[in-house]
């Protein structure tokens, strides 16, 4: 008897901490219609009324896509918070491809990429009817990169790069790719296919050829795998975003491109002058034209331009040109 | 009568060697999952120790390595276990007493049975692509905190369903039989004797459930929960993070420092993992003598 009652107490519990727990979701819905409603007035008020910079912003701003974008806008989300407490700016890192699937769904106001918009892309953004501003943030100087151990490569040639890397490529020696360079097996690391590094490679390099698959290769989505991989095979090659290559300086050596003027290295000066082709390439971030009337957006947009070359550097991109900056803020006005 | 002494005690001596052996190896066995657990912890306890500050708890995840911290992920975590755990309870133990106690042995039972088996076998990120087509898009409840709780709940239903139907199995028939024998409904009968003393298995396979959900990032990932975010959900259908994601946004950043915030990240995970297995066991240990 006196078991039983211990164990009615034991439901009773449970029932209560259950009861407990559905009230707080409750409260939950509740205090997040409250708060859409909120949100949703404050928007309205703020629409209504001229424009003003008293006016306090607020709402989301949903933006995801490309990993390699991601950091410019982090910085960018993190610094407007500052000034603008009340404006969500959730950053996602779905891949260029993955943002712009929910950029064209209409899921998200600003997507990141690492390349231009793809043919079929716009398509889809067409066929749901919605319109886009695209404006270019910063560059990147994707780098070439081997061991620091390697001792026999003072640069490679693009036409090189492409017999190395290009699909059905029969390169399995370094020696296949110059004669002076030893004859030990390539081992070669690469970003996986749905990211813009990969597309921009494919593209630049490989002329849209496509990469070799073979057991020659290792695809990874992480960039500090790809690190990982080239720092610890002395005859291995990789390639990847400057930012990378600059804070693994002691691990790896760069690689410097020779495109028909002479080898270059990239550096902060070779990527922003342009010198460094075809392997410097500008990142860009999509607004939807119709979330941009949204004072919220409008002004996050404006703040990513007019401060975005003063974060580039410190999170391993180069700033454009103070003139383009002054292009890009033109379009959204 | 000297020789068969002999050669019996060689059998003996033989036996006891490969008993001996066998004990050693089943010793390295068990050594290895210890050991793997120990050098992860060290591992990471010397990675993570020095990050483990009061900003890591009280703070939003930031580009600087310095002052960044994971308040929005655990936050999101605890949002999702608080969401998932009732409705897993109470879908979960109702299949399973339906299952048990209610649900006539047959051809149909049987392959519910064999389909929650499967079920409780299937890769994670089937879960999140099933998520994300019916709760994210068709339920339009987009890259919400509710769908991702919604998801994780698939997740562990089985798992759920399986070890509850376990412990509600284990009780004697004996016990239901004296209820009916007393004029006790079904349901009195499962509500009265049934449940009390499964009840505490029960709660130990959902709170291990609960621990493997909240490890878990494939789903989330695919449903969209979000890498970067600087404020606290206030509703089910806002933007939300993990800690497992956090930990990952921070490992594939190309700064060391954030090396050391995701060892601390994973130190927090394994805490939070170590505190609910432990309330586990300690429930089973409190109720198990008195059944």
């Amino acid at each position: 008897m006196f078991k039983k009652k211990g164990f009615k107490g034991i439901l009773m519990l449970s029932m209560v901490v259950l009861l407990a727990f559905a009230a707080a979701c409750g409260n939950n819905t509740n205090g997040g219609n409250t708060g859409s409603e909120n949100t949703g007035s404050t928007n309205n008020a703020a629409t209504n009324a001229p424009t003003n910079d008293a006016v306090k912003l607020s709402g989301e701003i949903k933006i995801d896509g490309s990993s390699t974008v991601f950091p410019l806008t982090e910085a960018a989300a993190e610094e407007f918070n500052k000034e603008h407490k009340d404006v969500r700016v959730p950053v996602g890192v779905s891949g260029t491809g993955g943002g712009f699937k929910q950029f064209c769904a209409g899921e998200i106001a600003i997507a990141d990429a690492s390349r231009t918009i793809k043919d079929e892309e716009a398509a889809a953004c067409q066929t749901a009817g919605i319109e886009y501003t695209e404006l270019s943030v910063a560059f990147d100087g994707l780098s070439v990169v081997v061991s620091k151990d390697n001792d026999f490569i003072d640069h490679l040639t693009v036409e090189e790069l492409n017999k190395i890397f290009v699909t059905g490529s029969t390169v399995a020696t370094w020696k296949d790719v110059r004669d002076s360079f030893p004859a030990e097996p390539i081992v070669m690391f690469s970003p996986g296919a749905d990211s813009g590094t990969y597309d921009y490679f494919n593209e630049a390099i490989l002329e849209k050829a496509g990469i070799r698959n073979d057991k020659a290769i290792s695809f990874s989505e992480d960039d500090n795998a790809l690190v990982q991989g080239v720092a610890g095979s002395k005859y291995g090659i990789g390639y990847f975003g400057f930012a990378y290559f600059e804070e693994n300086q002691d691990k790896l050596k760069v690689v410097p491109v020779e495109a028909g003027k002479g080898a270059i290295t990239p550096t902060y000066d070779t990527i922003k002058d342009g010198s460094y082709a075809p392997l410097s390439r500008p990142l860009f971030i999509y607004v939807n034209k119709k979330e941009l009337e949204r004072p919220e957006v409008k002004e996050f947009v404006k703040y990513y331009i007019n401060n975005i070359g003063t974060f580039a550097g410190e999170v391993g991109y180069v700033s454009l040109p103070d003139e383009q900056y002054a292009t890009e803020a033109a379009k959204i006005q | 009568m000297n020789i068969f002494q002999d050669a019996n005690r060689k059998q003996i001596a033989n036996r006891r060697k490969t008993d001996w052996y066998l004990h050693i190896l089943f010793v390295i066995a068990t050594s290895i999952g210890v050991l793997a657990l120990c050098a992860l912890i060290v591992d990471i306890l010397v990675d993570g120790i020095a990050r483990l500050q009061p900003e890591l708890f009280t703070n939003f995840p930031s580009r600087k390595a310095d002052g960044s911290g994971m308040k929005s992920a655990l936050v999101g975590t605890i949002y999702m276990l608080l969401i998932m755990a009732p409705i897993s309870f109470i879908f979960g133990v109702g299949a399973a007493i339906y299952l048990e106690e209610y649900a006539k042995k047959g051809r149909l039972t049987r392959i519910i049975q064999l389909n929650i088996s499967t079920l409780a076998g299937v890769p994670s990120i089937v879960y999140g692509i099933l998520g994300l087509t019916l709760f994210v898009r068709l339920l339009s409840l987009d890259r919400s905190l509710i769908a991702g709780a919604l998801t994780m709940t698939l997740l562990v239903l089985p798992i759920i369903i399986v070890s509850a139907q376990e412990a509600i199995r284990a009780v004697p028939k004996s016990r239901r039989d004296a209820s009916f024998a007393l004029g006790a409904t079904k349901w009195q009968t499962v509500y009265r004797s049934v449940m009390p003393s499964a009840l505490p298995g029960v709660l130990t396979g959902v709170i291990l459930a609960m621990s493997r959900a909240i490890g878990e990032t494939a789903p989330l990932v695919m449903i969209g929960a979000l890498t970067y975010v600087a404020f606290l959900p206030d509703g089910l259908k806002d933007s939300f993070t993990v800690i497992p994601i956090q930990v990952y946004n921070w490992l594939s950043k190309p700064q060391l420092e954030f090396k050391e915030l995701a060892a601390s990240g994973i130190i927090v995970l394994l805490a939070l993992l170590l505190l609910m297995n432990f309330s586990a066991i300690l429930l089973r240990n409190k109720y198990q003598k008195n059944v």
